[in-house]
This record gives C-alpha cells, sequence and structure tokens, in this order.
C-alpha cells in the first residue's frame, strides 16, 4: 500500500476511534437514565424514585386484576417471577394487548406506600409470534416464568 | 490476483457502466418477483398472530425496511473510507446516491413502527432506546443530504459526507443492541444469526423473502443512481459523448 494512503487510513482509523470512544464514554455515563423503565425488583427495593413521575415494567400476575366498580378504575400487580412484586392503580382504557401474564410498562409515580399510580399503561410483547390455533395447543404459554 | 484486479477495475467508472447494465435487470426483476410474492404471502396467507391478530403483519414491511435501513448506512460508511482512503470516484457516487434510498428506509421504518405501535403497545411512539437511535439515524441520512448540498465545491463536498458518514456508524451497534443494553418498550430482533427466529415457518419465510426482495431493490437501486451518475460526471468523456452519439439499436 502507498504511503499516503496508508497514512490517510491510519486517520481515518484514529479519527474512528475517537468518536467511538466518546460515544461509548458517553453512554457509559449515561447509562442508567438510557434505561426506558425500572424492573420490579429496582421498584421494590426503593431504588424507584417516589413521588416522581417515572416508569416500571413487570409481567401482570395471573388473577391479580381487579376492577372496582363500573368505572374504569383496575388494579393488578407486576412481578418479575422472582420474588419481587408491587400493585399498579390505574384509571383508564387498557391497551388491546393487555392481559394477565403479559409483560407490561406503566408511567405515573410511586406513592408513599409504594403502590404504582399509573397514568398511562402500555403492552410490552416479544418477538415471538404464533397462528391461533397452535395458540391454543399451548395453553400455559406465558404464565410460566 | 483476480481479487486486485477487480479492485483495480472499480476504480473505473467507465468498466462498471459497461459491466453493469445485465446486473441491474437482474436485481429489478428479482426485486419484484421476490416483493410481490412476499407481500402478498404475507398479507394474504400467512397466520394472524394469537395476539396481535392481523396487525402484526405489519412486520413484513416494518422489518425489512428497517434492516436496509441499517445496512445502507453501513455501505455508505465502508464507501466514506474508501474515498477517504483510496479516494475511489464510485464510492464518491455511492455516497452521493444512496442517502434518498437509506433516507425513504429510515423513514418508513419509523412510520410503521409508529402504526404499529399503536394497536400493540398503545402508544404511537416512545423514547426508548430503539427508537431514539434510529431517530438519530434519520437525522444522520438527513445531516448527509444537507452538507451535500451546502458545500459549493464537489470535492470537499464529498470529503465532508465521507467523514459523517463513518463517523455515524457507530449509531448501528446501538441501534442493534440497544434492546440487549437497556430496557426498552421494542422487543428484540427477529431474525438473530445464532438461533432460529421465534416463530413458525410459514410466518417467518415470507418475512425472509421479503427481506431478500428488499436487498434486489437496495442493489437494483445502487446500479441504476451509479450508472446515471456515471454518465452525468464523465459527460465532457469520449467515451461518454460516443455512447450517446450512438443511435439505439
Amino acid at each position: 500500500m502507498q504511503r499516503t494512503r496508508r497514512n490517510r487510513l491510519i486517520t481515518v482509523a484514529f479519527l474512528f476511534a475517537g468518536a467511538t470512544l466518546t460515544v461509548g464514554l458517553l453512554l457509559l455515563a449515561a447509562n442508567e437514565n438510557l434505561n426506558l423503565f425500572y424492573p420490579p425488583e429496582k421498584v421494590v427495593n426503593g431504588e424507584a424514585p417516589t413521588g416522581t413521575g417515572i416508569r416500571a415494567g413487570g409481567m401482570v400476575v395471573e388473577g391479580s386484576v381487579q376492577r372496582t366498580g363500573d368505572d374504569l378504575d383496575v388494579e393488578f400487580v407486576l412481578t418479575d417471577y422472582q420474588g419481587s412484586d408491587f400493585t399498579v392503580v390505574y384509571s383508564g382504557i387498557l391497551p388491546d394487548l393487555f392481559r394477565e401474564g403479559q409483560g407490561v410498562l406503566v408511567q405515573g409515580q410511586l406513592d408513599a406506600s409504594r403502590v404504582f399510580r399509573a397514568e398511562q399503561v402500555l403492552a410490552k410483547h416479544d418477538e415471538s409470534y404464533m397462528p391461533p390455533e397452535l395458540a391454543d395447543l399451548d395453553l400455559d404459554r406465558g404464565s410460566a416464568p | 490476483m483476480r481479487l486486485k484486479e477487480f479492485w483495480h477495475r472499480l476504480g473505473s467508472p467507465r468498466w462498471f457502466y459497461q459491466m453493469s447494465g445485465p446486473w441491474q435487470l437482474g436485481f429489478t426483476v428479482a426485486a419484484g418477483v421476490l416483493l410481490l410474492v412476499g407481500i402478498i404471502w404475507g398479507v394474504a396467507f400467512a397466520p394472524p398472530d394469537y395476539q396481535q391478530g392481523n396487525s402484526f403483519r405489519i412486520m413484513y414491511v416494518h422489518v425489512p425496511t428497517a434492516i436496509l435501513a441499517q445496512s445502507v448506512y453501513m455501505v455508505l460508511g465502508a464507501a466514506g473510507v474508501l474515498l477517504l482512503v483510496w479516494r475511489m470516484k464510485l464510492a464518491d457516487m455511492v455516497l452521493q446516491t444512496m442517502v434518498p434510498f437509506g433516507l425513504a428506509m429510515t423513514a418508513l421504518a419509523l412510520f410503521t413502527g409508529a402504526v404499529w405501535g399503536r394497536p400493540t403497545w398503545g402508544t404511537w411512539w416512545v423514547f426508548d432506546g430503539r427508537t431514539t437511535s434510529t431517530l438519530v439515524m434519520l437525522f444522520l441520512y438527513f445531516g448527509l443530504y444537507a452538507l451535500r448540498q451546502a458545500i459549493p465545491r464537489p470535492e470537499a463536498a464529498g470529503r465532508a459526507c465521507a467523514l459523517l458518514a463513518i463517523v455515524g456508524t457507530i449509531n448501528i451497534p446501538i441501534i442493534k443492541y440497544s434492546v440487549e443494553w437497556w430496557t426498552t418498550l421494542h422487543q428484540g430482533a427477529t431474525f438473530k444469526l445464532t438461533e432460529a427466529p421465534a416463530m413458525p415457518i410459514e410466518m417467518w419465510a415470507p418475512l425472509l423473502v421479503n427481506v431478500i426482495g428488499i436487498y434486489c431493490l437496495f442493489g437494483a437501486n445502487l446500479i441504476a443512481n451509479l450508472r446515471n451518475e456515471i454518465l452525468r460526471r464523465e459527460q465532457a468523456t469520449k467515451w461518454v459523448r460516443e455512447l450517446v452519439a450512438r443511435p439505439l439499436t
């Protein structure tokens, strides 16, 4: 390789390495803030702040969804299936994919008693897809940890 | 030895113009057939999802365009290195003409993602790792387009764009691994190199056809753009003037 080309290649490589390092350090410094939501463990052990707008996520515990009266108020428990779970209260329309055993994301505030008062509920789904007839054969899918 | 020869020939726009005609036709036909088959198969014949119903079919457009948005950017980054280090003319043409295609793919991926997000997540948009880094890529494409227009001298514009393209490739691994590094609302990758897709074959086969089809579309678009740009830039040369003067047979 010609000397001038080699020098240009080295310059480009250094530039790229420098830029990568900069972005890498920035991402490392901001790491905690780049997470979209707090997992149940952090809500339970107190890492998630109370009284300020946050997002939290988890799986809806089977049988935990309770509707009070005939309004839109609903209460459910989110879990990571590893011993951490917390209660969410919400008033509004739930997304179509909201169901027990399904992952959801809630946006709102934790009150002093660590109950999550949600203003918005979003459904999270994974990258697995299935035709309905297969899903019927495999009924306990999603309820297992 | 043959590889070295090919490498040197790539430096010649004239050679590329003369050999690429059949390739353009081949890619165009393949793209047309594959995309037609893939989309009809995916939209009309693939089974609906047990939870999402029919809205999951947006995947057949969303996944291919999102893959291409990143692939095109990687091509632009590679072209940037070729231009800065080897001063290859074709690389500068790639860097100039493929920006609109990449921009279109990114915009389409973001748009279909929003349309898919509304019925499944319950929101059009959320600033999580995957969506935000893809939005950054959209702005990088806009930047590449604007930078080219902003610098009047073509050579200087090419080098500035090459630099931006190279630095911008840092964003690609961030897009790819965002769903693993951080908690996001976006789900994980549909196609992984290490394991089979988490869906039955009658659902992922049309998707694979579409992905291959859109790569062919990219190939056809790349060659067509390069051939146009070669004629435009080399219009003063003897071979182009002879080519243009020759009556169409």
